[in-house]
Protein backbone atom coordinates (compact mmCIF):
# COMPACT_ATOMS: atom_id res chain seq x y z
CA UNK A 1 0.00 0.00 0.00
CA UNK A 2 1.55 3.56 -0.80
CA UNK A 3 2.01 5.74 2.38
CA UNK A 4 1.19 9.52 0.79
CA UNK A 5 3.87 12.19 2.58
CA UNK A 6 3.65 15.79 1.59
CA UNK A 7 6.50 17.61 3.49
CA UNK A 8 6.09 21.46 3.70
CA UNK A 9 4.92 22.36 0.58
CA UNK A 10 3.73 25.45 -0.84
CA UNK A 11 2.52 25.69 -4.51
CA UNK A 12 2.02 29.50 -6.22
CA UNK A 13 0.72 29.91 -9.44
CA UNK A 14 0.69 32.70 -12.11
CA UNK A 15 3.32 35.74 -12.46
CA UNK A 16 5.62 38.00 -10.57
CA UNK A 17 3.00 40.73 -10.02
CA UNK A 18 -0.09 38.01 -9.96
CA UNK A 19 0.68 35.10 -8.11
CA UNK A 20 -1.72 33.17 -6.13
CA UNK A 21 -0.66 30.71 -3.40
CA UNK A 22 -2.93 27.75 -4.27
CA UNK A 23 -1.20 25.77 -1.47
CA UNK A 24 0.57 26.29 1.73
CA UNK A 25 1.83 24.92 4.58
CA UNK A 26 0.93 21.38 3.88
CA UNK A 27 2.86 18.90 5.80
CA UNK A 28 0.33 15.34 6.17
CA UNK A 29 1.49 12.20 5.63
CA UNK A 30 -1.39 9.46 4.80
CA UNK A 31 -1.15 5.83 4.89
CA UNK A 32 -5.33 4.97 5.75
CA UNK A 33 -7.56 3.15 3.08
CA UNK A 34 -10.11 5.61 2.40
CA UNK A 35 -9.05 9.31 2.52
CA UNK A 36 -11.80 12.12 2.08
CA UNK A 37 -10.96 15.72 0.76
CA UNK A 38 -13.58 18.40 1.11
CA UNK A 39 -13.33 22.08 0.41
CA UNK A 40 -14.38 25.15 -1.10
CA UNK A 41 -14.42 25.75 -5.20
CA UNK A 42 -10.80 27.24 -5.16
CA UNK A 43 -9.70 25.87 -1.88
CA UNK A 44 -6.82 24.17 -3.10
CA UNK A 45 -8.55 20.67 -3.13
CA UNK A 46 -7.64 19.76 -6.66
CA UNK A 47 -4.23 20.95 -6.84
CA UNK A 48 -3.88 18.68 -3.60
CA UNK A 49 -5.19 15.47 -5.84
CA UNK A 50 -2.68 16.79 -9.24
CA UNK A 51 -0.25 16.79 -6.17
CA UNK A 52 -0.17 12.79 -5.64
CA UNK A 53 0.52 11.39 -9.16
CA UNK A 54 2.69 14.60 -10.23
CA UNK A 55 0.34 16.41 -12.65
CA UNK A 56 1.08 18.79 -10.70
CA UNK A 57 4.70 19.61 -9.05
CA UNK A 58 4.73 21.68 -5.23
CA UNK A 59 6.74 24.90 -5.87
CA UNK A 60 8.01 24.18 -2.28
CA UNK A 61 8.33 21.02 -0.38
CA UNK A 62 8.26 17.70 -1.39
CA UNK A 63 5.77 14.90 -2.30
CA UNK A 64 6.20 11.55 -2.02
CA UNK A 65 3.88 8.42 -2.74
CA UNK A 66 5.00 5.10 -2.04
CA UNK A 67 8.58 5.57 -1.87
CA UNK A 68 8.98 7.83 -5.08
CA UNK A 69 9.16 11.71 -4.68
CA UNK A 70 7.09 12.80 -7.51
CA UNK A 71 9.75 15.09 -8.59
CA UNK A 72 12.34 12.82 -9.24
CA UNK A 73 10.53 9.79 -10.11
CA UNK A 74 7.37 11.23 -12.40
CA UNK A 75 7.36 7.87 -14.06
CA UNK A 76 7.37 5.57 -11.32
CA UNK A 77 4.86 7.64 -9.29
CA UNK A 78 2.59 7.24 -12.29
CA UNK A 79 2.56 3.87 -12.52
CA UNK A 80 1.45 3.34 -9.33
CA UNK A 81 -1.05 6.47 -9.03
CA UNK A 82 -4.79 6.14 -11.50
CA UNK A 83 -6.14 9.49 -11.24
CA UNK A 84 -9.55 9.89 -12.55
CA UNK A 85 -10.96 13.44 -13.56
CA UNK A 86 -14.22 15.32 -13.04
CA UNK A 87 -14.86 15.63 -16.54
CA UNK A 88 -14.67 12.19 -17.67
CA UNK A 89 -14.83 13.80 -21.85
CA UNK A 90 -11.41 14.95 -21.08
CA UNK A 91 -9.89 11.77 -20.00
CA UNK A 92 -11.17 9.44 -22.58
CA UNK A 93 -8.11 9.69 -25.40
CA UNK A 94 -9.46 6.94 -27.81
CA UNK A 95 -12.78 6.92 -30.03
CA UNK A 96 -14.16 3.48 -28.67
CA UNK A 97 -14.88 1.36 -25.41
CA UNK A 98 -12.65 -1.25 -25.72
CA UNK A 99 -9.95 0.98 -27.50
CA UNK A 100 -9.69 3.60 -24.49
CA UNK A 101 -9.48 0.65 -21.89
CA UNK A 102 -6.96 -0.91 -23.63
CA UNK A 103 -4.33 2.82 -23.84
CA UNK A 104 -3.06 2.39 -20.68
CA UNK A 105 -2.21 -1.59 -21.27
CA UNK A 106 -0.77 -0.73 -24.45
CA UNK A 107 1.29 1.48 -23.09
CA UNK A 108 2.50 -1.07 -20.66
CA UNK A 109 4.05 -3.26 -23.78
CA UNK A 110 1.16 -6.13 -23.17
CA UNK A 111 0.49 -8.57 -26.33
CA UNK A 112 -2.31 -8.36 -27.94
CA UNK A 113 -4.04 -11.44 -26.67
CA UNK A 114 -3.77 -10.56 -23.05
CA UNK A 115 -4.98 -6.90 -23.58
CA UNK A 116 -8.20 -8.03 -25.24
CA UNK A 117 -9.01 -10.47 -22.52
CA UNK A 118 -8.32 -7.67 -19.68
CA UNK A 119 -10.25 -5.30 -22.01
CA UNK A 120 -13.15 -7.32 -21.95
CA UNK A 121 -13.22 -8.67 -18.18
CA UNK A 122 -12.68 -4.89 -16.87
CA UNK A 123 -15.41 -3.57 -19.24
CA UNK A 124 -17.62 -6.57 -17.49
CA UNK A 125 -16.40 -5.60 -13.88
CA UNK A 126 -18.07 -2.55 -14.58
CA UNK A 127 -21.12 -3.17 -16.87
CA UNK A 128 -19.85 -1.83 -20.32
CA UNK A 129 -19.13 -4.80 -22.23
CA UNK A 130 -21.90 -4.45 -24.34
CA UNK A 131 -20.55 -0.75 -25.16
CA UNK A 132 -17.07 -2.25 -26.33
CA UNK A 133 -16.96 -0.94 -30.25
CA UNK A 134 -19.29 1.93 -29.68
CA UNK A 135 -17.59 5.48 -29.69
CA UNK A 136 -16.56 6.34 -25.97
CA UNK A 137 -18.14 9.61 -26.70
CA UNK A 138 -21.28 8.61 -27.07
CA UNK A 139 -22.25 7.28 -23.84
CA UNK A 140 -24.09 9.19 -21.08
CA UNK A 141 -22.67 10.64 -18.68
CA UNK A 142 -22.32 7.65 -15.83
CA UNK A 143 -21.28 5.63 -18.60
CA UNK A 144 -18.35 7.86 -19.45
CA UNK A 145 -17.36 8.33 -15.54
CA UNK A 146 -17.16 4.36 -15.20
CA UNK A 147 -15.51 3.63 -18.28
CA UNK A 148 -12.77 6.53 -17.19
CA UNK A 149 -12.41 4.80 -13.94
CA UNK A 150 -12.25 1.05 -16.12
CA UNK A 151 -9.48 2.70 -18.22
CA UNK A 152 -7.88 3.50 -14.81
CA UNK A 153 -8.31 0.48 -12.54
CA UNK A 154 -7.31 -1.89 -15.93
CA UNK A 155 -3.98 -0.94 -14.97
CA UNK A 156 -4.29 -1.79 -11.27
CA UNK A 157 -2.60 0.92 -9.42
CA UNK A 158 -1.97 1.14 -5.87
CA UNK A 159 -3.29 4.70 -5.11
CA UNK A 160 -6.67 5.98 -6.61
CA UNK A 161 -7.04 9.86 -6.74
CA UNK A 162 -10.68 10.70 -8.03
CA UNK A 163 -10.81 14.48 -8.15
CA UNK A 164 -15.04 14.86 -7.58
CA UNK A 165 -15.89 12.11 -10.03
CA UNK A 166 -19.81 12.23 -9.09
CA UNK A 167 -20.05 15.83 -9.63
CA UNK A 168 -21.64 15.51 -13.58
CA UNK A 169 -23.67 13.22 -12.32
CA UNK A 170 -27.22 11.81 -11.56
CA UNK A 171 -27.77 10.47 -7.83
CA UNK A 172 -27.91 7.30 -9.82
CA UNK A 173 -24.79 7.36 -11.54
CA UNK A 174 -22.97 9.20 -8.47
CA UNK A 175 -24.11 5.94 -6.37
CA UNK A 176 -23.13 3.48 -8.56
CA UNK A 177 -19.48 4.90 -8.42
CA UNK A 178 -19.27 5.14 -5.24
CA UNK A 179 -20.02 1.63 -5.09
CA UNK A 180 -17.33 0.54 -7.55
CA UNK A 181 -14.92 2.44 -5.78
CA UNK A 182 -16.11 0.88 -2.17
CA UNK A 183 -15.40 -2.53 -3.33
CA UNK A 184 -11.56 -1.51 -4.21
CA UNK A 185 -8.74 -3.35 -2.83
CA UNK A 186 -6.89 0.22 -3.94
CA UNK A 187 -6.30 2.95 -1.19
CA UNK A 188 -8.31 5.82 -2.47
CA UNK A 189 -8.21 9.67 -2.01
CA UNK A 190 -11.91 10.65 -3.02
CA UNK A 191 -12.16 15.23 -3.63
CA UNK A 192 -15.80 15.37 -3.29
CA UNK A 193 -18.36 17.87 -2.35
CA UNK A 194 -20.72 14.93 -1.69
CA UNK A 195 -20.41 14.70 1.80
CA UNK A 196 -22.82 11.88 2.51
CA UNK A 197 -19.94 9.49 0.26
CA UNK A 198 -17.35 9.89 3.07
CA UNK A 199 -19.70 8.28 5.74
CA UNK A 200 -17.79 5.39 5.72
CA UNK A 201 -14.05 6.80 5.07
CA UNK A 202 -11.24 6.60 7.26
CA UNK A 203 -9.76 10.16 7.47
CA UNK A 204 -11.39 13.38 5.92
CA UNK A 205 -9.04 16.03 5.15
CA UNK A 206 -11.01 20.44 4.70
CA UNK A 207 -9.42 22.61 2.64
CA UNK A 208 -10.00 26.56 3.00
CA UNK A 209 -8.01 29.03 0.61
CA UNK A 210 -4.91 26.66 0.34
CA UNK A 211 -4.55 25.66 3.73
CA UNK A 212 -5.50 22.00 5.67
CA UNK A 213 -7.65 23.39 8.41
CA UNK A 214 -9.15 20.35 9.50
CA UNK A 215 -7.89 16.59 9.74
CA UNK A 216 -10.06 14.53 11.65
CA UNK A 217 -12.69 11.37 11.32
CA UNK A 218 -15.51 11.62 8.41
CA UNK A 219 -17.97 13.11 11.34
CA UNK A 220 -15.78 15.56 12.83
CA UNK A 221 -14.46 16.86 9.35
CA UNK A 222 -17.65 17.60 8.18
CA UNK A 223 -19.05 18.97 10.53
CA UNK A 224 -15.52 21.41 10.58
CA UNK A 225 -16.27 21.81 6.77
CA UNK A 226 -19.62 23.27 7.35
CA UNK A 227 -19.32 25.00 10.16
CA UNK A 228 -16.40 26.82 7.88
CA UNK A 229 -19.12 27.11 5.30
CA UNK A 230 -21.86 28.91 7.39
CA UNK B 1 -21.14 13.95 -29.33
CA UNK B 2 -21.02 13.31 -32.94
CA UNK B 3 -19.50 9.85 -34.18
CA UNK B 4 -18.43 11.25 -37.61
CA UNK B 5 -15.01 8.99 -38.67
CA UNK B 6 -15.43 6.96 -35.58
CA UNK B 7 -15.38 2.86 -36.19
CA UNK B 8 -18.54 1.51 -37.28
CA UNK B 9 -18.03 -2.50 -35.97
CA UNK B 10 -19.35 -4.87 -38.68
CA UNK B 11 -17.93 -7.99 -40.88
CA UNK B 12 -17.53 -7.14 -43.84
CA UNK B 13 -15.11 -7.83 -46.72
CA UNK B 14 -14.03 -4.04 -46.19
CA UNK B 15 -13.86 -4.23 -42.27
CA UNK B 16 -12.28 -7.71 -42.87
CA UNK B 17 -9.40 -5.52 -45.39
CA UNK B 18 -6.60 -5.54 -43.65
CA UNK B 19 -5.31 -1.76 -42.70
CA UNK B 20 -2.22 -1.71 -44.25
CA UNK B 21 -4.21 -2.76 -47.56
CA UNK B 22 -6.90 -0.06 -47.21
CA UNK B 23 -4.00 2.54 -46.35
CA UNK B 24 -2.23 1.86 -48.96
CA UNK B 25 -5.51 1.93 -51.36
CA UNK B 26 -6.59 5.45 -49.94
CA UNK B 27 -2.87 6.90 -49.85
CA UNK B 28 -2.99 5.66 -54.11
CA UNK B 29 -6.35 7.40 -54.38
CA UNK B 30 -5.08 10.42 -52.88
CA UNK B 31 -2.24 10.73 -55.15
CA UNK B 32 -4.15 9.73 -58.09
CA UNK B 33 -6.81 12.54 -57.38
CA UNK B 34 -3.95 15.13 -57.72
CA UNK B 35 -3.57 13.98 -61.39
CA UNK B 36 -7.45 13.54 -62.31
CA UNK B 37 -7.92 16.72 -64.68
CA UNK B 38 -11.71 15.10 -66.15
CA UNK B 39 -14.99 15.36 -64.21
CA UNK B 40 -15.71 11.70 -65.75
CA UNK B 41 -12.45 10.85 -63.76
CA UNK B 42 -13.60 12.05 -60.72
CA UNK B 43 -17.10 10.28 -61.33
CA UNK B 44 -15.15 6.83 -62.11
CA UNK B 45 -13.02 7.49 -58.53
CA UNK B 46 -16.30 8.59 -56.72
CA UNK B 47 -18.07 5.21 -57.93
CA UNK B 48 -15.14 3.16 -56.83
CA UNK B 49 -15.39 4.54 -53.03
CA UNK B 50 -19.71 4.15 -53.54
CA UNK B 51 -18.67 0.47 -54.46
CA UNK B 52 -16.61 0.19 -51.08
CA UNK B 53 -19.52 1.96 -49.24
CA UNK B 54 -21.65 -0.70 -50.47
CA UNK B 55 -19.60 -3.15 -49.68
CA UNK B 56 -19.06 -1.70 -46.51
CA UNK B 57 -22.87 -2.38 -45.69
CA UNK B 58 -22.71 1.02 -44.25
CA UNK B 59 -26.01 3.28 -45.24
CA UNK B 60 -26.36 6.13 -47.10
CA UNK B 61 -26.64 8.31 -43.89
CA UNK B 62 -23.43 7.42 -42.55
CA UNK B 63 -22.24 9.19 -46.27
CA UNK B 64 -24.30 12.48 -45.45
CA UNK B 65 -23.01 12.57 -41.99
CA UNK B 66 -19.25 12.36 -43.35
CA UNK B 67 -19.95 15.46 -46.15
CA UNK B 68 -22.49 17.47 -43.91
CA UNK B 69 -19.62 19.50 -41.84
CA UNK B 70 -18.14 20.32 -45.26
CA UNK B 71 -21.47 21.41 -47.02
CA UNK B 72 -20.75 25.59 -46.79
CA UNK B 73 -16.96 25.03 -47.11
CA UNK B 74 -17.67 23.00 -50.45
CA UNK B 75 -20.36 25.40 -51.36
CA UNK B 76 -17.99 28.49 -51.08
CA UNK B 77 -15.19 26.67 -52.86
CA UNK B 78 -17.56 25.28 -55.75
CA UNK B 79 -19.03 28.55 -56.44
CA UNK B 80 -15.26 29.92 -56.11
CA UNK B 81 -14.11 27.53 -58.72
CA UNK B 82 -17.32 27.82 -61.34
CA UNK B 83 -16.86 31.63 -61.18
CA UNK B 84 -12.93 31.77 -61.48
CA UNK B 85 -12.58 28.79 -63.83
CA UNK B 86 -15.54 27.41 -65.09
CA UNK B 87 -18.41 24.05 -64.01
CA UNK B 88 -15.55 21.32 -65.14
CA UNK B 89 -12.57 22.54 -62.97
CA UNK B 90 -15.38 23.89 -60.20
CA UNK B 91 -16.89 19.83 -60.43
CA UNK B 92 -12.83 18.53 -60.54
CA UNK B 93 -11.77 20.53 -57.40
CA UNK B 94 -15.13 19.44 -55.33
CA UNK B 95 -15.26 16.03 -56.65
CA UNK B 96 -11.67 15.32 -55.18
CA UNK B 97 -12.29 16.99 -52.22
CA UNK B 98 -15.64 14.68 -51.58
CA UNK B 99 -14.19 11.74 -52.56
CA UNK B 100 -10.92 11.65 -50.75
CA UNK B 101 -13.26 12.81 -47.29
CA UNK B 102 -15.51 9.90 -48.31
CA UNK B 103 -12.30 7.09 -48.76
CA UNK B 104 -10.58 8.35 -46.02
CA UNK B 105 -14.11 7.95 -43.87
CA UNK B 106 -14.24 4.42 -45.04
CA UNK B 107 -11.28 3.76 -44.01
CA UNK B 108 -11.45 5.20 -40.48
CA UNK B 109 -14.93 4.05 -40.36
CA UNK B 110 -14.00 0.16 -40.90
CA UNK B 111 -11.38 -0.08 -39.24
CA UNK B 112 -10.13 0.03 -35.22
CA UNK B 113 -8.09 2.64 -34.18
CA UNK B 114 -5.67 0.44 -32.84
CA UNK B 115 -5.70 -1.68 -35.61
CA UNK B 116 -4.84 1.56 -37.82
CA UNK B 117 -2.39 2.76 -35.26
CA UNK B 118 -0.16 -0.59 -35.16
CA UNK B 119 -0.45 -0.37 -38.68
CA UNK B 120 0.86 3.11 -39.01
CA UNK B 121 3.84 2.55 -36.05
CA UNK B 122 4.96 -0.65 -38.06
CA UNK B 123 5.32 1.45 -41.27
CA UNK B 124 7.01 3.99 -39.39
CA UNK B 125 9.53 1.53 -37.69
CA UNK B 126 12.35 2.54 -40.64
CA UNK B 127 12.06 5.75 -40.15
CA UNK B 128 12.67 5.40 -36.25
CA UNK B 129 17.01 5.65 -37.65
CA UNK B 130 15.96 9.38 -38.71
CA UNK B 131 14.90 9.99 -35.63
CA UNK B 132 11.23 9.77 -35.47
CA UNK B 133 9.41 7.62 -32.91
CA UNK B 134 6.78 5.20 -34.71
CA UNK B 135 4.35 4.88 -31.49
CA UNK B 136 4.30 8.83 -31.35
CA UNK B 137 3.20 8.23 -34.58
CA UNK B 138 0.30 5.77 -34.35
CA UNK B 139 -0.91 8.08 -31.33
CA UNK B 140 -0.94 11.27 -33.02
CA UNK B 141 -3.25 9.23 -35.27
CA UNK B 142 -5.46 8.21 -33.07
CA UNK B 143 -5.98 11.26 -31.08
CA UNK B 144 -6.68 12.67 -34.32
CA UNK B 145 -9.55 10.67 -35.00
CA UNK B 146 -10.65 10.77 -31.71
CA UNK B 147 -10.22 14.97 -32.13
CA UNK B 148 -12.82 15.27 -35.37
CA UNK B 149 -15.97 14.37 -33.47
CA UNK B 150 -14.97 16.52 -30.83
CA UNK B 151 -14.11 19.46 -32.53
CA UNK B 152 -17.54 18.93 -34.15
CA UNK B 153 -19.48 18.42 -30.89
CA UNK B 154 -18.16 22.24 -29.45
CA UNK B 155 -18.51 23.71 -32.99
CA UNK B 156 -22.28 22.48 -32.31
CA UNK B 157 -22.13 23.33 -28.69
CA UNK B 158 -20.63 27.39 -29.54
CA UNK B 159 -23.62 27.30 -32.06
CA UNK B 160 -26.63 26.45 -30.42
CA UNK B 161 -25.03 28.93 -26.95
CA UNK B 162 -25.26 31.54 -29.43
CA UNK B 163 -28.53 30.96 -30.77
CA UNK B 164 -29.51 30.15 -26.83
CA UNK B 165 -28.60 34.04 -26.31
CA UNK B 166 -30.59 35.28 -29.31
CA UNK B 167 -27.29 35.29 -31.56
CA UNK B 168 -28.16 34.85 -35.30
CA UNK B 169 -24.57 35.62 -36.90
CA UNK B 170 -21.64 36.31 -35.31
CA UNK B 171 -18.47 34.99 -36.81
CA UNK B 172 -15.55 36.00 -35.02
CA UNK B 173 -17.32 35.57 -31.59
CA UNK B 174 -17.63 31.88 -33.20
CA UNK B 175 -14.30 31.77 -34.00
CA UNK B 176 -12.99 32.40 -30.78
CA UNK B 177 -14.99 30.41 -28.42
CA UNK B 178 -14.17 27.39 -30.78
CA UNK B 179 -10.84 28.23 -30.74
CA UNK B 180 -10.32 28.52 -26.51
CA UNK B 181 -13.24 25.89 -25.98
CA UNK B 182 -10.54 23.42 -28.67
CA UNK B 183 -7.33 24.67 -26.75
CA UNK B 184 -8.50 23.92 -23.10
CA UNK B 185 -9.77 20.45 -24.59
CA UNK B 186 -6.34 19.82 -25.54
CA UNK B 187 -4.61 21.22 -22.23
CA UNK B 188 -7.11 18.66 -20.33
CA UNK B 189 -6.25 15.95 -22.40
CA UNK B 190 -2.36 16.67 -22.46
CA UNK B 191 -3.19 16.06 -18.62
CA UNK B 192 -4.89 13.22 -19.06
CA UNK B 193 -2.04 11.27 -21.13
CA UNK B 194 0.31 11.92 -18.53
CA UNK B 195 -1.43 11.29 -15.50
CA UNK B 196 -2.50 7.41 -18.12
CA UNK B 197 0.76 6.86 -18.76
CA UNK B 198 2.15 8.54 -21.57
CA UNK B 199 5.28 9.11 -20.05
CA UNK B 200 6.22 5.22 -19.90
Amino acid sequence: MPLIEIADVRHVVGQAGARRVVLDELDVRLDEQRIGVVGANGSGKSTFARLLNGLVLPTAGRVVVGGFDTRSHGRDVRRRVGFCFTDPDAQIVMPTVAEDVAFGLQRRGRDRAEIDATVRRALTDVGLDHLADSPAHSLSGGEKQLLALCSVLVTEPDLLVLDEPTTLLDLRNAARIAEVVAGLRQQVVLVTHQLDLLDAYDRVLVFDQGRLVADDTPAAAVAAYRALMA
Amino acid sequence: MSDLALYLPGRSVVHRTAPGVKLALLAVLGVALVWLREPWQIALAAALVAVGYAASGLGPGVVVRQLRVLVWFLLALGLYQLWASGWERAAVVVGSIVVLVLAAGLVTLTTRTTDLTATLTRACRPLRRLGVDPDRVGLLVALGIRAVPQVVTIATEVRDAQRARGVVFAPRAYVVAVVVRSLRTAELLGDALVARGLDD
